[in-house]
């Protein structure tokens, strides 16, 4: 594995005091790596615009530090900082040019003239706004705006690049297009990008590693396909795409398997390892698409029975809803593929075919 | 529709511009017919005489032989006005522009109340603030009997009755009209292009002139003007903490229409102060109106 570039350790951050007291963050540990497209996902106010305002130095932490190369930057002001930062609302200079504003970072520096201008011209390049140099950011639309942005925190060639939800002011199309574009620049400069968004969509598809945070904590690190796939918290697998979480007893076997008892009964058998000592009540998550039906018929003793309750047709698949009885309902997503076996109508008897590794035993 | 609403919204505006329009052009224009008429005797014109004397003598005077010769008198009152005032716009600026931008740093219910507190000197009559102000500046004055008392040794501050003295005083009218332009423009800056520019590696004086001064300009631009023009036509401070002994414009202008009973002057030397505050609003405007709109 590569260097470690930002290092937070222990970190937390607490904004007024007294009844006021509110904590951003708490005890957050994380390690970022060299040349890493790393992205810190959560809802508002889990504390991942404030642990990007700490990278920047543009807040104070309360305790922990961050280090950069291993090197403590708790004390050094912003433009002390080998770290740029691309901001929400693009932060464009108004009263500069597109090129000015691109070489203002290059200028404090102390980078002579021309080198700059060669320097702007060949990020204008990077960005594909060749010719808008001579423009001020009023001129330009939403999305170049954004690309003047990314160009401008590029151009002192920083260590890191922060990133503030870069893309939430885009519509849908120029969003999609600027999630290929952002990943693109962060292949092509080496740059460790540090990514904070909301939209797990987004952080699915350009990041290397997500964090996910919630209530100023981190909850889980991964690679996308982990975090989709083995969710360790209910909060992740709920906030990252769609999750069916079933309650039951934890039953150990004795000989090291486990097994989920619902409430109605029925057993979900386990082969994953159980982390720790536990026992008693339990949440299992399993994505809707992992899971698949057959006819009652042919279902065996490993799979669970229920009822078709609602059947939603979306063309590309089909949504049904499964009543496992006692409360418990289940959401299988099957593609509409051309072999596609199946109709089940609502009301109908169905068995429910999962693999074992599919099903996440939750923390909490 | 659209045009009915409009033109119906004509008349909530109509009381304004007849109440302006009638009441100020018309003096202006009866002065203008003022200034381009034979001054009478014993004080007002000869209605129907025309002539340009009083904007021929703004620079010329008439020597024994009747001979035109160049008379610098009142370009020199002029000029010094003009002096005075640019002195009196710097003092503003220097004071005004850190005070504006301290109140903008602040949460905004204390905004409020400090806004407030600078426009506190208005509710007092300006006659009432530069007896205040002369009471001050005096020899054995407030300011001189305090530093005596410390020690220092002034031997008579001597500051009253000299240009230093109306330029103080004149700041001191008008500072709020510096501070309130260059308040609202740092106000409407947004925080983030000066983080922008720490992020890009400006230390706090770079990002002050590269970015926070130049976002400043049109508010530091309509200060300066609020300033300088009412400093142009100030009477009531040159005439008192100047002592009469220095005269500024509208002094001059208020003697030709009294003591020296020159009614076409007076109006002419207005009329000539009236064109170059219109030149340098234009110089201004034409300035600043190339600017680019601030970006959302």
């Amino acid at each position: 594995m590569s260097e470690v570039v930002i290092s937070a350790k222990s970190v937390g951050k607490t904004f007024g005091s007294g009844v006021d007291k509110v904590t951003a963050l708490d005890d957050v540990s994380v390690d970022i790596f060299q040349n890493e497209f790393f992205t810190m996902l959560g809802p508002s106010g889990c504390g991942k615009t404030t642990l990007l305002r700490l990278i920047g130095g543009f807040e104070q932490a309360t305790s922990g530090q961050i280090l950069l190369e291993g090197k403590a930057l708790n004390d050094l002001p912003p433009y002390k900082r080998p770290i740029n930062t691309v901001f929400q609302s693009y932060a464009l200079f108004p009263h500069l040019t597109v090129r000015q504003n691109i070489t203002f970072g290059l200028e404090m520096q102390g980078i002579a003239r021309k080198q700059a201008d060669d320097r702007a011209e060949e990020m204008l390049e990077l960005v594909r706004l060749a010719q808008y140099g001579d423009r001020v950011p009023s001129q330009l639309s939403g999305g170049q705006q954004q690309r003047i942005a990314l160009a401008r925190a590029l151009a002192p060639a920083p260590k890191v690049l922060l990133l503030d939800e870069p893309l939430s002011a885009l519509d849908l199309k120029l969003r999609k297009e600027m999630q290929v574009e952002l990943k693109r620049l962060q292949t092509e400069t080496g740059i460790t990008f540090v990514f904070v968004t909301h939209d797990q969509e987004e952080a699915l598809a350009m990041s290397d590693r997500i964090a996910v945070m919630k209530s100023g904590e981190i909850l889980q690190v991964g690679a996308p396909r982990e975090i989709y796939e083995a969710p360790t918290h209910r909060f992740v697998a709920d906030f990252i795409g769609d999750s069916n979480f079933l309650v039951g007893n934890l039953v150990d076997d004795g000989a090291g398997k486990h097994a989920i008892k619902l409430g109605g009964g029925q057993v979900i058998e386990l082969t994953q390892e159980v982390s720790g000592q536990r026992s008693g009540e339990v949440t299992v998550s399993v994505r809707p698409e992992r899971l698949g039906l057959v006819a009652e018929s042919k279902a065996n003793a490993n799979h669970l029975v229920g009822t078709v309750s609602t059947v939603i047709y979306f063309g590309t698949d089909t949504t049904y809803q499964i009543d496992l009885g006692n409360d418990a309902l289940l959401t299988v997503r099957m593609q509409n593929g051309s072999g596609a076996k199946a109709d089940f109508a609502q009301g109908e008897r169905v068995g429910i075919t999962m693999s074992p590794d599919s099903i996440r035993v939750l923390a909490d | 529709m659209g045009n009915i609403i409009r033109s119906k919204r004509f008349w909530l505006v109509a009381p304004a511009v007849v109440y302006i329009g009638f009441f100020m052009a018309v003096p202006l224009l009866q002065m203008a017919y003022v200034s381009m008429l034979e001054r009478g005797d014993y004080g007002g014109v000869n209605w129907g005489v025309f002539s340009m004397d009083a904007y021929i003598s703004f620079i010329f005077e008439r020597d024994l032989m009747d001979n035109l010769v160049v008379n610098t008198d009142y370009l020199q009152i002029f000029a010094r006005s003009f002096g005075l005032s640019a002195m009196t716009t710097v003092f503003a600026l220097l004071l005004g522009f850190p005070t504006a931008f301290y109140i903008s740093t602040q949460p905004q219910s204390r905004r409020n109340f400090l806004i407030f507190l600078v426009t506190i000197p208005f509710w007092t009559n300006i006659l009432v603030r530069n007896y205040a102000w002369m009471l001050l500046l005096r020899n054995g004055g407030l300011i001189d009997g305090a530093l005596n008392w410390m020690g220092i040794e002034t031997g008579g501050l001597d500051v009253l009755y000299t240009p230093y003295a109306v330029s103080i005083g004149l700041t001191y009218t008008y500072l709020p009209f510096m501070v309130l332009p260059i308040y609202a423009s740092l106000e409407k800056l947004d925080h983030r292009l000066v983080e922008a520019a720490f992020d890009l590696g400006a230390d706090k004086r770079r990002a002050m002139t590269r970015v926070i001064l130049p976002l400043a300009a049109p508010g530091i631009a309509a200060g300066c003007i609020l300033v300088f023009i009412p400093c142009l036509g100030a009477y009531v401070t040159p005439e008192l903490l100047g002592g009469g002994k220095f005269m500024m414009i509208a002094n001059l202008i208020g003697s030709q229409f009294g003591a020296a009973r020159n009614w076409p002057l007076g109006a002419g030397l207005g009329f000539v102060l009236l064109a170059l505050v219109l030149i340098s609003m234009m110089v201004y405007s034409f300035k600043f109106k190339s600017l680019p709109e601030e970006s959302r």
